[in-house]
């Protein structure tokens, strides 16, 4: 299977990531390489069977509802790029 | 051409638990920014959800209060898509196999011959988890992210299409508002977006059975807001078609300030979420034996209280929807009637109107009520054994709210001197001077003039500052004036 | 530097005076035994694998991060543990760190340039063990960014070289751990297998790598790539060392959903049972093609010499193993896709210097912050999760997926172990594979079904192929058999010396 220049840029743009013009035709040929391996999955029947999530049959173990962690957003925020009056910092978020 | 508003509701209940659907961190409101926001709820790199045990009891309270099918299992799926105030970049929710699924919810729309019942059926209810806050107060041009509302687990119930007008729509919210506090799953706080709707929009000619197309109005954060948002929403929709045009399906964002709704992106810009299963959540099982353990601590619902009261003390169907709205209320009525069993009808009247009517002046709620139920219940007895009348009751009630010299009546009515005079010879003695002050009125009286009686009647209340028993005095000066 | 124990590092570590050739190849036992007689200080020991990092690191980059002094704060804590007599068999002994765990205070990159600013605020579960252990980290090593490639080559931080022949990749993504127990600067080593990720790499240095049952070691503080299939677990010299290692590694954490709740197991417990009756299962399909001759002469070798332990050979089927890569190229790109969303810029990481608007920042910051092969897989794990393409890609390679873990409990009815190669060649060339993904794809086909069946693997050395670089033999168990797979490694490595085998021509 290959993939268009045009399937590469909406991935891209779903992903957030930029690319540029030379990178997106790049990353066409790889990808498409990548999804020649991929296709071999097809050739096979699996009506009667069941998609595997996990590699153990197990459930959901539960949390009792009980507050276990304290502040620590100096330590958190001591790390990140951009903060004022305990808020992260982004540009303009625009609706 | 008639036109036929179609609604359908998503609603997002914040869940009253103490700490997060994902995390140990707690969900109080109103903490400093960030306070609230641990590892997990930051997205550090390397961190992993466990799930809350109340989170999921509560959704279990949800689909039983409801008559919904409990699945089990369910799954958690993510949700992708890239926005600051959600930290990882997905927010886990559920797709297929929600928690909750069905049931259905009866609203009762209007009031007196106009009102009308109706079953709103749901189609799923899903946990999942709430997304922080983006402040856009300037901080240089920039937005500042607050994540503390971060992993505060929401139950989203979603409804079919099934309310016809914003009537309906308010009706099954206020519902669904007074149902999730009443089995305590949700303070139903709007102000602090515990209890936040979505509205699902569309019209159609009357008759047609084909839904149009539908626009979804998000955060519609009261119900006056709701109502208006639906109302303005049906009207624009229906001016489109008649002048020939066609409805994009797109989300709209009500703007409360100038009352209309408008186009926050369109189905084009609608975003592919790849929702797929949490490889980091295992399947949730729920056991027959936690469900029954749920339902046997679930309260007696809303609507089994209405019919309740509605036959055991005859109340009318709003009067037991009134009394019924809250479990508060519902607690308040049925322990002041405990008190006065014979008088139920006047324990109904008195609570939902002079001690509603005072709590709403007063933008209170029952739980903040200054008289006790028992109190209340000392005061009605009062009324019922003759020691004063109503309308000196509603004097006490008002010295009890007030506190002046307690909220005892019995202490008030003394204090005041306030009771009634039923003393039968004393009320003939009365009767007796009055009649004697005022030959002429005795005399148009029986010539036939009704008005003179009342005349006569005024006299001995007023003589007795109104305490005298009214009863009492029209029974005796009805017998002296016949004698 | 701050010098302890052994004060010259020279350039080559046959010349390292004292207990040099021979501790360097003491197993963690024997240097917990020296540290409980007191014959050595645990910060004499650190002070040695820092001067040999000091001395090797510079060529073979197995090491992103060392930093003495928290090694020697831990080596101090450690002796005044075996003082007080309050050692445990780890107690004071350098454990090299895979990258990828969080480290509290330590710079913890994940191999990306995403990370190259992130000193971790906590530890990850598998840190905290060693920390309680009172093990030493002596450093944090190289791996291929987010974990994501066999060769080591995709690390922001360069590639490692192989121990063996330094024009040689040492594997990945796990390369730095691998290369630093071969290249003896570290006694034993953390990793992380995804498909392959402890195993490929330890087969290509010529060390032992386990890869326990999924849920065992938890993930906690783990940086994700793909949650369903990752897993931590040990790299050392010898499977003795890994049961050990594994013994602090694998417990429930309540922590991770995904920690399975099991009594403790002490994984050294079976090691001296011998192996007569053993039934080893040689899938026919391993046999046929792709493995070339230096490694099929070697693994065939040791076929013989299980044979001579008292093992029976059986040959089994894995009929649907062929499709591992294919699934495997979808299920751990569509997870790691996700699982990489919370890189953008905004709380910790890197942010793009310069952006027009919220958008902007996010798309530069992940364009610049993350490698070729890691935006190839985000873009993988994209597509096949988007509208129109989630059935035909995301839940078929589930639904092989079931089917791959079927063929193993199909093969574990007819037999007690599985075995193979770890790879289809021996190391190959820096730079060889770089350009062409699939062909770099291809050289995990070996180890990849067992992380989609959520099964334990192990790969030990069992002789060298061409360019005389080394061969492992895959060893893959039924779930929980990680002490019988040990067994199975320990009593090999009682009749041959491949294991304790050392490069011996380490440029410095």
């Amino acid at each position: 299977m290959s993939l268009s220049l045009d399937d590469i840029k909406r991935v891209a743009n779903l992903a957030c990531i930029e690319v540029s013009e030379a990178e997106a035709i790049a990353m066409m040929a790889q990808l498409s390489g990548i999804f020649g391996l991929i296709e071999q999955m097809q050739a096979v029947d699996t009506s009667t069977i069941e998609p595997m999530s996990h590699a153990q049959d197990v459930v959901q173990r539960l949390r009792d509802d009980a507050v276990t962690e304290s502040d620590q957003r100096e330590l958190f925020q001591s790390i990140a790029p951009k903060t004022e009056a305990g808020l992260y910092l982004v540009p303009k978020v625009i609706e | 051409m008639q036109w036929e508003t179609v609604i359908g509701l998503e609603v997002h209940t914040q869940l009253s638990t103490r700490s997060k659907i994902f995390s140990g961190a707690p969900t109080a409101f109103g903490a400093a920014p960030n306070s609230q926001a641990c590892a997990v709820d930051i997205a550090l790199p390397g961190v992993l959800p466990v799930l809350n045990r109340g989170a999921v009891e509560r959704a279990i309270r949800f689909g039983l209060a409801v008559g919904a099918k409990i699945n089990s299992p369910s799954i958690f799926a993510r949700k992708n898509y890239f926005y600051p105030d959600l930290p990882k970049g997905y927010q886990i929710s559920q797709y297929e196999l929600p928690v909750v699924a069905g049931g259905s919810v009866k609203i009762r729309v209007g009031r007196d011959e106009n009102a009308y019942e109706k079953t709103i059926c749901l189609t799923r209810a899903h946990l999942e988890e709430d997304a922080g806050k983006s402040l856009h107060e300037d901080f240089h041009g920039l937005t500042g992210i607050d994540l503390n509302r971060a992993g505060t687990p929401l139950l989203e119930i979603v409804s079919e299409p099934d309310m016809r007008s914003s009537a309906e729509a308010v009706a099954f919210a206020k519902t669904l508002h007074s149902l999730v506090r009443w089995i305590d799953i949700c303070d139903g706080n709007m102000q602090e977006g515990s209890f936040r709707c979505d509205a699902n929009v569309s019209v159609r000619p009357l008759g047609l059975d084909k839904l149009g197309t539908r626009c979804e109005i998000k955060n519609l954060n009261s119900f006056r807001f709701l109502e208006k948002a639906i109302d303005y929403e049906a009207k624009r929709q229906i001016e489109i078609l008649e002048d020939g045009g066609v409805i994009r399906q797109e989300t709209r964002l009500y703007d409360s300030d100038k009352d209309e709704t408008r186009t926050m992106r369109s189905k084009e810009d609608a975003q592919d979420y790849r929702y797929f299963p949490d490889p980091d959540l295992l399947p949730l099982e729920i056991s027959e034996a936690w469900i029954n353990r749920v339902k046997a601590m679930l309260p007696e619902l809303p609507e089994a209280k209405r019919s309740h009261y509605m036959t055991i003390y005859s109340l009318s169907a709003y009067d037991a929807g009134v009394l019924a709205a809250t479990r508060e209320m519902a607690d308040y009525f049925e322990n002041t009637v405990k008190l006065l069993p014979a008088s139920a009808k006047l324990c109904a009247n008195w609570i939902m109107g002079e001690v509603n009517g005072r709590l709403h002046r007063e933008s209170a709620d029952i739980a903040q009520c200054p008289i006790s139920s028992a109190q209340l219940a000392g005061l009605l007895l009062r009324i019922s054994d003759g020691t004063i009348s109503g309308k000196t009751a509603k004097d006490v009630f008002d010295a009890m709210w007030r506190s002046e010299y307690g909220s005892d009546a019995d202490i008030i009515i003394k204090a005041k001197n306030l009771k009634q005079i039923s003393d039968v010879g004393e009320i003939e003695k009365l009767i007796d001077n009055i009649l004697a002050a005022q030959p002429q009125q005795v005399a148009d009286y029986r010539n036939g003039k009704e008005k003179a009686f009342n005349s006569l009647v005024g006299q001995a209340m007023k003589a007795t500052k109104g305490k005298a028993n009214p009863v009492q005095v029209n029974e005796l000066l009805k017998k002296k004036l016949t004698e | 530097m701050h010098r302890h124990g052994f004060g010259i590092y020279p350039s080559l570590f046959y010349d390292l005076p004292r207990l040099a050739n021979t501790m360097l190849n003491y197993s963690l036992k024997q240097l917990s035994t020296l540290l409980a007689a007191k014959k050595i200080s645990s910060v004499e020991l650190t002070g040695e694998f820092l001067g040999r990092i000091k001395v090797l690191n510079p060529n073979y980059n197995a090491f992103i991060t060392v930093d003495e002094k928290m090694s020697f704060a831990q080596a101090h804590v450690a002796d005044a543990m075996i003082a007080s007599g309050q050692a445990h068999p780890l107690t004071g002994i350098p454990i090299a760190q895979k990258d990828i765990f969080c480290t509290k205070g330590w710079l913890t990159t994940c191999g990306s340039k995403m990370l190259s600013n992130f000193i971790s605020p906590y530890d990850a579960s598998v840190i905290e063990r060693f920390n309680a252990a009172g093990a030493v980290n002596i450093g944090k090593t190289n791996m291929d960014e987010f974990a994501m490639g066999s060769s080591n080559e995709t690390s922001f931080y360069g590639p490692v070289k192989n121990p063996w022949d330094i024009t040689a990749v040492p594997g990945g993504s796990s390369g730095g751990s691998a290369c630093a127990v071969a290249a003896r600067m570290a006694p034993a080593a953390t990793g992380t297998d995804t498909g392959g990720s402890i195993r490929q790499p330890a087969a290509l240095c010529g060390v032992s790598g386990i890869k326990p049952t999924y849920g065992l070691v938890s993930r906690y503080g783990m940086i994700a790539f793909a949650s369903s299939l990752d897993q931590g677990g040990p790299i050392a010299k010898s499977a003795e060392d890994l049961a050990l290692m594994l013994n602090v590694m694998v417990g429930f954490d309540t922590r991770d959903s995904t920690s399975l709740q099991r009594e403790t197991e002490d994984y050294a417990r079976n090691l001296a049972k011998p192996l007569q009756g053993l039934r080893i299962g040689l899938p026919k399909e391993y046999f046929v093609e792709g493995m070339s001759a230096d490694v099929a002469r070697a693994v065939e070798a040791a076929i013989v010499e299980y044979r001579g332990l008292g093992a029976e050979m059986v040959e089994v089927s894995l009929p649907n193993t062929k499709l591992s890569i294919p699934v495997y190229y979808v299920l751990a790109p569509a997870e790691a896709s996700s699982n990489l969303s919370r890189f953008d810029g905004a709380r910790y990481g890197y942010r793009a210097p310069e952006y027009t608007n919220l958008n902007d920042m996010y798309q530069k910051s992940r364009a610049q912050g993350f490698g070729a092969e890691v935006k190839r897989r985000i873009l993988i794990g994209t597509y096949v999760l988007s509208h129109g393409y989630y059935d035909a890609y995301y839940i078929q390679a589930q639904k092989l997926r079931r089917l791959i873990a079927q063929d193993f409990a199909e093969a574990f009815a007819q037999c007690d172990i599985i075995m193979g190669p770890t790879t289809p060649t021996v190391a190959f060339d820096l730079g060889e594979k770089n350009s062409n993904p699939v062909q770099m794809y291809l050289s995990d086909t070996y180890t990849i079904a067992t992380n989609l069946a959520g099964l334990p693997g192990m790969s030990i050395p069992v002789g060298f192929g061409d360019n005389n670089r080394p061969v492992g033999l895959h060893i893959v168990g039924n779930y929980f058999a990680e002490a019988q797979m040990l067994n199975v490694a320990h009593q090999y490595q009682q009749v041959t010396d491949w294991h304790i085998r050392m490069p011996h021509k380490l440029t410095a």
